[in-house]
């Protein structure tokens, strides 16, 4: 047997110190969520009816209301940033995998990086600049723009990684039966990882259905509900953090509520990639 | 050509449908290079008329005066600095330390529950961060936090005492070397008196729930997923073979930790502590909500305050003229903070890669 000494003493017990202090630190990053999801229940809860879903905002003062109008608009929004943002991120992502070490890849992959560490709050000022000035007005357009150029990077990353994956047997199994390499990338390799690829489209929703700032000064608000792609439009995100800012009860109540479903939204999304993930590696 | 070209290229030549699909992919790339730079340009646009009245005094100048038509951006970048810091500051132990934790401490199981429940963390929109931190933190920061800082911190404190000498001692190399130079009239009495005065100030003032230490500690959580994710990547990037040398010189496991393991992934670490203030630095909502919104330099932490993502989220739907040009230009030294740092942590990072796998 050895024998300890004092010295070994010390460093077991700083051992042992220095390990639950990362354990209590790995507690302190966690606790908040808890903190925050019992008061998103508990404040949302109470204002939870159906009317929440089905009625529009109600004037200052007055008892009642739901956020109709926001829903609606966010899932306008939705839609339409799905539709630029998919298709261009794809593309993106199939780009990065196939022309992989060209000078243009090289260049987007830099601007792709560069796009997902641009502050949504300034990509908001681009859409302004973008579509609100010329367009006179703001606008779902405008909106929808903005959150799909949110959407890109995050498409893009995750179908380059996606694609990745692939064993090369693959190509060459396609290429040797003679098909061109366009028929093989659509035809043989997608189709193959189009789990990872909802994945990567549902992470990128999930993302922007809670995005605000981008939002304030493209697609505005509105409190009637949907009126159009070119008209100011209500969304979820903006609407919290109005009336998270006003000074009505009523309204400060329908904030909780919205952020409530909103979450919810959000983390069922999220479920749902973690899901396909696990059934795809 | 030292190497051939692949089957499949030569045979990619041939086809139509190939050549046309290549060349939409190359447009596509070329349009969203064009997208990222046509973004500089529209922004910048929009902030010229004020870039060409101000210039770089719009950086340091520290009034913010629409009516009066005067434009300085000085608060606001104050503001940023100061809330991001308090974030870095409060959320890198946390981080780098959960990320240590998940990667060699907690069994596979409980990595991974923790794991999930941090990215849930990342999940929550910035919106719902500020509505709890309105409604939730900042009372509890008025009525309990904030009047113990002040206590124990605030003005007439051993503490506000040792770092008013602290940081004259840290600053006098500085003025000896001005000095001898000639550049400055600052003696060491007034900068003592300086710095003490900042120090006596920083836990001063009524305890208002809203302002800068708020919104630092929101955006501290805010950023806590982002940091562990990628230090948990950087500390995957260290070989085992560290630990198990480590290990076997008969370290203990924190002393494998801290000699072996944090030495060793310093670079990536870093970077990844980089890239969670560049996160902080552009976050806009939740700041917005809790930071109180007022355009003046604080000189306490308990101040509102203003960060150039919020005074543009406040201000742009009523500005016009030079007003809203200098939001823009405002957005524009945001754009390119944001991008300065992001490019210095990932060279971080990759410098890190390289030193590993060599």
């Amino acid at each position: 047997m050895i024998e300890l000494s004092s010295r070994d003493g010390v460093r077991k017990f700083s051992n042992y110190f220095w390990l639950a202090m990362l354990c209590l630190l790995a507690f302190t990053a966690i606790a908040p969520l808890f903190f925050i999801f019992a008061y998103l229940l508990v404040r949302g809860w109470a204002g939870l009816s159906f009317a929440f879903f089905t009625e529009i905002p109600k004037p200052v003062g007055e008892v009642g209301g739901g956020m109709a109008n926001a829903i609606t608009g966010s899932l306008v929004l939705m839609g339409l940033s799905t539709v630029f943002g998919v298709p261009l991120g794809l593309a993106c992502g199939m780009a990065l995998s196939e022309l992989k070490k060209s000078a243009i890849a090289k260049m987007l992959r830099i601007s792709i990086d560069l796009l997902t560490s641009v502050p949504s709050i300034v990509i908001g000022l681009f859409a302004y600049a973008l579509v609100v000035v010329p367009m006179r007005g703001y606008s779902a357009w405008a909106g929808g723009f903005a959150l799909s150029i949110v959407m890109v990077p995050i498409v893009a990353r995750s179908t380059e990684e996606i694609l990745k994956l692939v064993p090369a047997s693959i190509h060459e199994a396609g290429l040797a039966l003679g098909l061109p390499r366009w028929k093989v990338l659509i035809r043989l390799i997608l189709p193959g990882v189009r789990a990872g690829v909802t994945t990567g489209i549902l992470l990128a929703l999930a993302r922007v259905s809670g995005e605000t700032a981008p939002l304030l000064f493209t697609a505005f608000s509105n409190s009637f509900g949907y009126r159009g792609l070119s008209a100011p439009t209500a969304s979820l995100p903006v609407q919290i953090y109005t009336y998270a800012t006003s000074h009505d009860e009523t309204w400060r109540q329908l904030a909780w509520t919205g952020a409530l479903v909103l979450v919810f939204v959000v983390f069922c999304l999220n479920l749902v990639t973690r899901i396909l993930t696990r059934r795809t590696v | 050509m030292s190497n051939p070209v692949p089957a499949h290229q030569v045979l990619a030549r041939r086809n139509l449908g190939d050549r046309i699909f290549f060349l939409a992919l190359r447009a596509v790339s070329i349009g969203t290079i064009a997208l990222f730079i046509g973004m500089l340009i529209f922004i910048g646009k929009l902030a010229w008329t004020s870039v060409e009245a101000q210039g770089f005094r719009f950086w340091v100048g520290d009034d913010w005066n629409p009516p009066m038509d005067i434009f300085g951006a000085a608060p606001f970048i104050v503001g940023t600095l100061a809330s991001s810091l308090i974030a870095v500051l409060i959320s890198a132990p946390i981080s780098v330390g959960t990320a240590l934790f998940l990667r060699e401490i907690a069994p596979r199981k409980l990595a991974n529950v923790v794991a999930f429940l941090v990215e849930l963390l990342a999940a929550i929109p910035s919106v719902v961060y500020g509505l709890w931190g309105v409604f939730v933190l900042a009372p509890i920061m008025r009525d309990t936090i904030q009047p113990f800082l002040a206590k124990w911190l605030g003005p007439d404190t051993y503490f506000a005492a040792a770092l008013g000498h602290g940081m004259t001692a840290v600053a006098y190399p500085f003025l000896l070397v001005a000095d001898t130079l000639g550049l400055t009239e600052v003696t060491l009495v007034s900068l003592s008196a300086n710095m003490m005065a900042v120090s006596q100030g920083l836990f001063d003032g009524p305890p208002l729930g809203l302002g800068l230490l708020t919104s630092g500690l929101v955006l501290s959580i805010m950023i806590t997923p982002t940091v562990t994710a990628l230090s948990r990547e950087v500390l995957l990037t260290v070989p085992d073979t560290v630990r198990e040398a480590a290990l076997g010189l008969g370290a203990t496991r924190w002393e494998m930790i801290k000699l072996a393991l944090m030495k060793t992934a310093r670079a990536g670490l870093v970077g990844s502590i980089i890239l969670g203030l560049g996160r902080a630095i552009g976050e806009t909502m939740a700041v917005t909500m809790v930071i109180g919104n007022r355009n003046e330099i604080p000189k306490s932490l308990f101040e509102p305050a203003q960060t150039m993502a919020s005074v543009i989220a406040n201000e742009y739907n009523e500005a016009d003229g030079m007003h809203l040009s200098s939001l823009a230009f405002v957005g524009l030294s945001l754009f390119a903070v944001s991008l300065i740092i992001n490019f210095l942590a990932r060279t971080l990072i990759r410098y890190l890669n390289r030193g590993s796998r060599a």
